[in-house]
């Protein structure tokens, strides 16, 4: 029999009522949130115009459709294993953030009532980990990096394996997390988050190697299809006695990208700070989770630390600074501050290299504009 | 959605858990799990009235043993992670056939598979007695977003469309000798996830351009509401409030 390599949903009873309940509130805002920001980029792909609202409902049916049935789909490892795509990333690239996390939560709430598979207590923090968090974290990752790196068809398909890879992880963090402050049992938290985040990493690179493949495929043959990747399109060109010719001079005006970089870099910034600055100040403020274990560990001293434990930024505490709260919400904001810091110096450094090196020319063959589709 | 697009895990009958109103249906199923997770884990003989109540239920709906114990294979997955916790979990110790386990680790396993349990009991038996479309028309008189329960019907309504053009995908692929073993063929199969995809948004645009010939306007006409009278109401509500009380005994004993 073969084994598949399955994302378990959160079952009823792994985290505390009142924690599942919170999830279950921030849940609820990101579907109000997406029901509204899904119009908006519905309406952005329709070629008419002008029925934003009423497109929603059998897009995003069909697109949830998809990742129910392309879950199903097998991809086979080796001697018997196979795995399957989460395809949260794969959404949130293919039809924007807002669906993506819409369509997510629509199959998620069918699977808990139907398959009763994750427990309906835990939908909430179903909906916000494999939703939200894999959404926001695969699209804000991949938009940066299509805005950083030049505009080619490779660079999208970069991008997609990027934020494919990271977000499974950031999810599994993110479920480290809840369960940290709302966990039903006190298993070491350095614990669960190194083996939760190391096995998603794994799971992440499958993810992300299919996820690439399937956007390049669609990139290839619909570009206006991919939501992420807008914007980029080069105008139709002709070529004229071996020549290259603007044809004509982009007639239905090329639909602008989602936001301005700048926008986009801010508000990504800007969240990140919070979730990390605040969540986490606010997390350890609760008596039940993380102190608790931190006691608990205080008491073994069996516990094996692992290999990080001497780093300053062990166990999601900074050392020296002596309330728990603040310490936790300082080393969220620190461990964003640093990630972006690398992540930045290394997409300039690659930008710098590509433009140096290559002299910018238009991918003119690669892409279609929509009269020619 | 008529007859034909009845979903494989409901099981047709005209018991009196078959007959109340879909929405009430819910609504119970909800309460009883929340009252099953806010229940102490010491209380182990309440969670074993818990299961005499889905049993009594289940009779009520004839549902047979076995086909709700079949459909509790899914928890599989997480009953292997409970398994690990008496090993994993610091603290004290105890001695099982000469095997040291960890006290609080035992408890939380405990905790895990029998509120995990009892919640998929409590789902399959819904999704056994209540018809797809009735499940949707509940959702939608629990107040959720009408936008959401549409989306909700469109996945149900092509969800079977799409996996059959899936299926056809991957008898095309077998019909011309591919057979994937391995990474290398991943591009294959992910070519025809993005295929699958564009099929499905372009088959999305299709649907909304024949109802907006039809008069779509961004609703959905309600055609049969569905209503509960105070009686069924009643009914449904006997399950999660005998769990209350069970659940309160458990608090102060």
């Amino acid at each position: 029999m073969a084994l598949i390599i399955n994302a378990v949903h959160v079952p009823d009873g792994f985290i505390n009522a009142p924690v599942s309940a919170a999830a279950g509130v921030v849940a609820v805002g990101a579907v109000a949130v997406s029901l509204r920001g899904a119009r908006r980029e519905l309406e952005g792909t329709s070629r008419a115009g002008g029925h934003g609202g009423e497109r929603t409902a059998p897009l995003a049916g069909l697109v949830a459709a998809f990742i129910f049935a392309v879950q199903m789909l097998n991809f086979p490892v080796a001697a018997g294993t196979s795995g399957h795509l989460l395809g949260g990333a794969l959404a949130a690239i293919l039809v924007g953030p807002y669906t993506g996390v819409l369509c997510i939560a629509v199959v998620l709430l069918m699977q808990g009532i139907l398959f009763a598979d994750g427990g309906l207590t835990a939908l909430g923090v179903n909906i916000t980990v494999m939703g939200v968090v894999t959404a926001v974290v695969a699209y804000a990752l991949f938009r940066g990096l299509v805005l950083v790196l030049p505009r080619t068809r490779r660079s999208v398909t970069v991008a997609s394996f990027v934020a494919a890879l990271v977000s499974v992880p950031a999810a599994a963090a993110a479920f480290t997390l809840v369960y940290a402050i709302g966990g039903t049992t006190d298993v070491p938290i350095g614990k669960v988050l190194t083996a939760m985040v190391g096995v998603h990493t794994l799971i992440g690179i499958g993810e992300a190697v299919i996820t690439m493949l399937t956007v390049g495929a669609v990139v290839a043959v619909r570009p206006d299809l991919v939501h992420g990747a807008r914007g980029l399109t080069a105008p139709l060109k002709l070529r004229v006695d071996g020549e290259l010719v603007d044809a004509v001079p982009a007639t239905a005006a090329a639909p602008a990208p989602a936001g301005s970089p700048k926008k986009v870099w801010i508000g990504g910034l800007v969240t990140a700070f919070v979730l990390a600055g605040f969540v986490s100040f606010y997390a350890s403020s609760n008596p039940d989770g993380l102190e608790k274990v931190a006691a608990d560990k205080g008491i073994d001293k069996n516990v094996e630390e692992h290999a990080a434990a001497g780093s300053p930024l062990a166990d999601y505490g900074v050392k020296d600074v002596e309330d728990a709260r603040l310490s936790g919400g300082l080393a969220g904001v620190i461990g964003v501050g640093a990630t972006l810091a690398v992540g930045t110096g290394a997409f300039w450094a690659v930008r710098r290299r590509r433009t140096a090196s290559a002299p910018p020319s238009a991918p003119s063959s690669e892409s279609r504009t929509a009269e020619s589709v | 959605m008529g007859a034909g697009h009845a979903h494989q895990l409901y099981r047709r009958g005209d018991s009196p858990v078959h007959a109340l109103p879909p929405h009430t249906k819910l609504a119970a199923v909800l309460g009883f799990v929340v009252v099953v997770v806010s229940t102490p884990r010491e209380a182990v003989w309440a969670f074993a009235l818990y299961a005499v109540l889905l049993g009594a239920v289940a009779a009520t709906a004839a549902l047979p043993a076995g086909f709700v114990l079949r459909r509790l294979v899914i928890e599989v997955p997480f009953v292997a992670f409970a398994f690990l916790m008496p090993f994993v979990v610091p603290g004290e110790q105890t001695t099982v056939f000469g095997v040291s386990l960890s006290v609080p680790g035992l408890w939380g396993a405990w905790n895990v598979l029998a509120k995990g349990t009892l919640g998929v009991a409590a789902s399959v038996i819904l999704a056994s007695t209540t018809e797809l479309r009735a499940l949707l028309l509940g959702l939608q008189r629990l107040r959720l977003p009408p936008l959401l329960v549409q989306i909700a019907s469109f996945m149900i309504r092509y969800g079977d469309v799409i996996t059959d053009e899936m299926r056809r995908m991957s008898v095309a692929r077998r019909s011309r000798g591919f057979e994937a073993r391995g990474v290398r063929h991943w591009g294959v199969l992910a070519k025809s996830a993005g295929a699958l995809f564009i099929r499905s948004y372009e088959r999305g645009e299709r649907v909304h351009l024949a109802m907006i010939s039809r008069g779509y306007e961004g609703s959905m006409p309600v055609i049969d509401e569905v209503t509960a009278t105070r009686a069924q109401w009643t009914c449904a509500a006997a399950l999660p409030l005998t769990a209350l009380l069970i659940c309160l005994l458990g608090w102060t004993l």
